[in-house]
């Protein structure tokens, strides 16, 4: 991809945060931070590829290693973030029907 | 010096599961449904009834970008590299097993933390998160630039004297360079505000002299450098960027005080999101780009969501130094000789259960004092006297954006009885009796009316419309985080009610009961 392309997908993409964020409840807003956190973990992606590099090229081997505790760090937070974010979102009840 | 590489020269060896993703459509066609998912994850909080359906989607597309990315990324062993002959190449298994090792540690610390984690603890939860994803870009950024032949963003160039070497690319440089920046701006600044929000380092803001122009040149110098190393992909340049960035972050958040946070914490979500994406253009990567975009922008609009219901600008909140010692010792002196009514948690318990309708105003000090529970608790025995009860909520109770939502769900509030400022402030005119406990400045009526005030202009809860204002505080003594003092408390209809929170309302609860 060149880079024209990619910074389309970029601009578009804020011009689609702007109005998804602005739709979310204030009531959410924690979740929300929450669960933006874990997506913006998809840097794992980066990560990964540090990490599974072939060895051989200079400083490959610090990369690596970079690569992989950014993996542990990228992993506590996805999962971090979307455990807590589900344990806050489960509480969020309705009023119970009179009974 | 430099000649580009010779098409004779294999520069294939070092980098063939690079070319194998460049090639397949589907690879970059994964990584858009992930991004559409994370963009769906988001969607879904717009209700409660379908924000854990958006959780779900979030989920999906976070392990469609991960499977994606090992199943394309398999390492290989380097002394198993026929060139030419990608089909023979061999698996490192010992390396496969280390990702997977470490997605496995971080997915079982992950996972324990936000079991354990108290909801009153969420915003240095947060600020914790914040910080790793910050350090994980760093990381990352620091791979790809001593490894930029992984990540397919240099030409390997082989000069007439010495070694051949991989030449970055000029906008790889500028984007990794920024990348690099944002993310450790972002970890060093979340770790002071993980300190502050934790009680670990005092809420008070701290002023060096000449803060604004360490900042400045700080900055002027990064930029500087930035330029630099556009032209020259020198490691000591991006080190100098990389430990300069660090101590921007450090210097920025140390002046704000414990107040702001929810600004801080918002302000740090959007730059996390900001070294995602920089790391997105810097690896060609539609979902990093997404989601980076995605929630830089969400960042973004929550800090100004809480700056408005401040009113004040973005600017001087990151300036700093509001609610500092200086503005809290003046008028509050003065003040307190004011005469003004006590009560006690009988009177309170009477006059609520008398009431048609109870509006309870929560504030910071009710999660310092753990009382969202038992003050469902009092909110159930009102309603079983025939009492409305609401809740109000201002945008900036708490210590970060919807804290307060957070903890009355936590005690089982259900959210329709929650309100926020601009719907439930007509209300207080038909209210009997306004429940004010642990929020201080954003009741103060002073923010209408009087314009030397320094929360003047700022939007408040109409509390003191209701007939009575029942106002749960320490001590008088005490003035809020703006460091002025409440006209509430000395008005006829305002009741103060000294004491903890959590005593007072259990107190009321038994007196109820």
């Amino acid at each position: 991809m060149d880079f024209i392309a990619i910074l389309s997908i970029f601009v578009l993409a804020c011009f689609v945060g702007y109005y998804v964020v602005w739709s979310v409840t204030p009531a959410l807003h924690t979740p929300l931070m929450a669960v933006t956190n874990a997506i913006s973990s998809v840097i794992i992606v980066g990560a990964l590829i540090a990490a599974a590099a072939s060895s051989g090229a200079t400083g490959s081997g610090v990369a690596k290693w970079l690569g992989l505790a950014a993996v542990v760090l990228a992993s506590i937070n996805i999962f971090g973030g979307f455990a807590v974010t589900q344990r806050m979102l489960a509480m969020y009840r309705k009023k119970e029907k009179r009974s | 010096m430099i000649a580009p590489v010779s098409p004779a020269l294999p520069p294939a060896p070092l980098a063939p599961a690079v070319e194998a993703v460049a090639a397949n459509p589907f690879v970059s066609l994964a990584y858009l449904v992930a991004g559409v998912c994370f963009i769906l994850a988001l969607r879904g909080l717009s209700s409660p009834t379908t924000s854990q359906r958006g959780n779900r989607f979030g989920m999906i597309g976070m392990a469609i970008a991960v499977v994606t990315t090992l199943v394309t990324h398999v390492p290989l062993r380097a002394d198993a590299l026929p060139p030419g002959n990608p089909h023979d190449l061999m698996i490192d298994w010992t390396a496969a097993l280390e990702i997977l090792a470490a997605i496995g540690l971080g997915a079982a610390i992950g996972i324990v933390t936000a079991r354990r984690i108290a909801m009153t603890a969420m915003p240095q939860l947060v600020a914790a998160f914040h910080s790793l994803v910050g350090l994980a870009a760093v990381a990352v950024a620091c791979a790809a630039f001593l490894n930029p032949v992984a990540f397919d963003i240099a030409d390997m160039v082989v000069p007439m004297i010495g070694q051949p070497f991989a030449s970055i690319h000029v906008v790889s440089r500028v984007e990794m360079v920024l990348g690099v920046a944002i993310g450790a701006i972002t970890f060093s600044g979340s770790v002071i505000a993980f300190l502050k929000l934790n009680g670990n380092m005092g809420g008070k803001p701290i002023l060096l002299p000449g803060r604004h122009a360490l900042n400045a040149g700080l900055l002027g110098a990064i930029v500087i450098l930035v330029a630099m190393f556009t032209r020259d992909q020198s490691p000591w340049i991006f080190w100098t960027i990389t430990i300069l960035s660090f101590v921007i972050g450090f210097l920025l958040i140390i002046p704000i005080g414990g107040a702001d946070m929810p600004v801080v914490v918002s302000m740090l979500n959007s730059y996390s999101g900001w070294a995602a994406a920089a790391m997105g253009f810097t690896l060609h990567n539609s979902a990093m780009i997404i989601t980076g975009a995605l929630v830089g922008s969400s960042g973004a609009i929550l800090s100004y969501i809480m700056c408005r219901a401040m009113n004040r600008s973005f600017i001087s909140v990151i300036a700093g130094g509001f609610g500092a010692s200086d503005a809290g010792s003046s008028g509050g002196g003065a003040a307190v000789d004011r005469p003004w009514k006590r009560g006690s948690a009988e009177d309170a318990a009477f006059l609520m259960s008398q009431a048609e309708q109870v509006v309870i105003v929560p504030g910071y000090g009710m999660a310092v004092a753990q009382a969202q529970h038992v003050l469902r608790e009092m909110g159930d025995l009102l309603k079983k006297e025939g009492v409305r009860v609401k809740y109000a909520i201002h945008p900036v109770a708490g210590r970060m954006p919807g804290h307060m939502n957070v903890l009355l769900a936590e005690a089982n509030v259900p959210y329709d009885e929650v309100f926020e400022l601009e719907d439930i402030n007509a209300e207080f005119a038909q209210t009997d009796v306004a429940f004010v406990i642990g929020a201080n400045d954003v009741t103060n009526p002073a923010a209408k009316t009087d314009k030397s005030s320094p929360i003047y202009g700022m939007p408040v809860l109409d509390v003191e419309k209701a007939k009575t204002v029942l106002f749960i505080k320490r001590s008088m003594g005490g003035v809020g985080y703006a460091g002025v003092d409440n006209e509430l408390f000395y008005r006829d209809n305002t009741m103060m009610l000294l004491a903890d929170a959590k005593k007072m309302v259990e107190e009321i609860v038994k007196a109820l009961g």
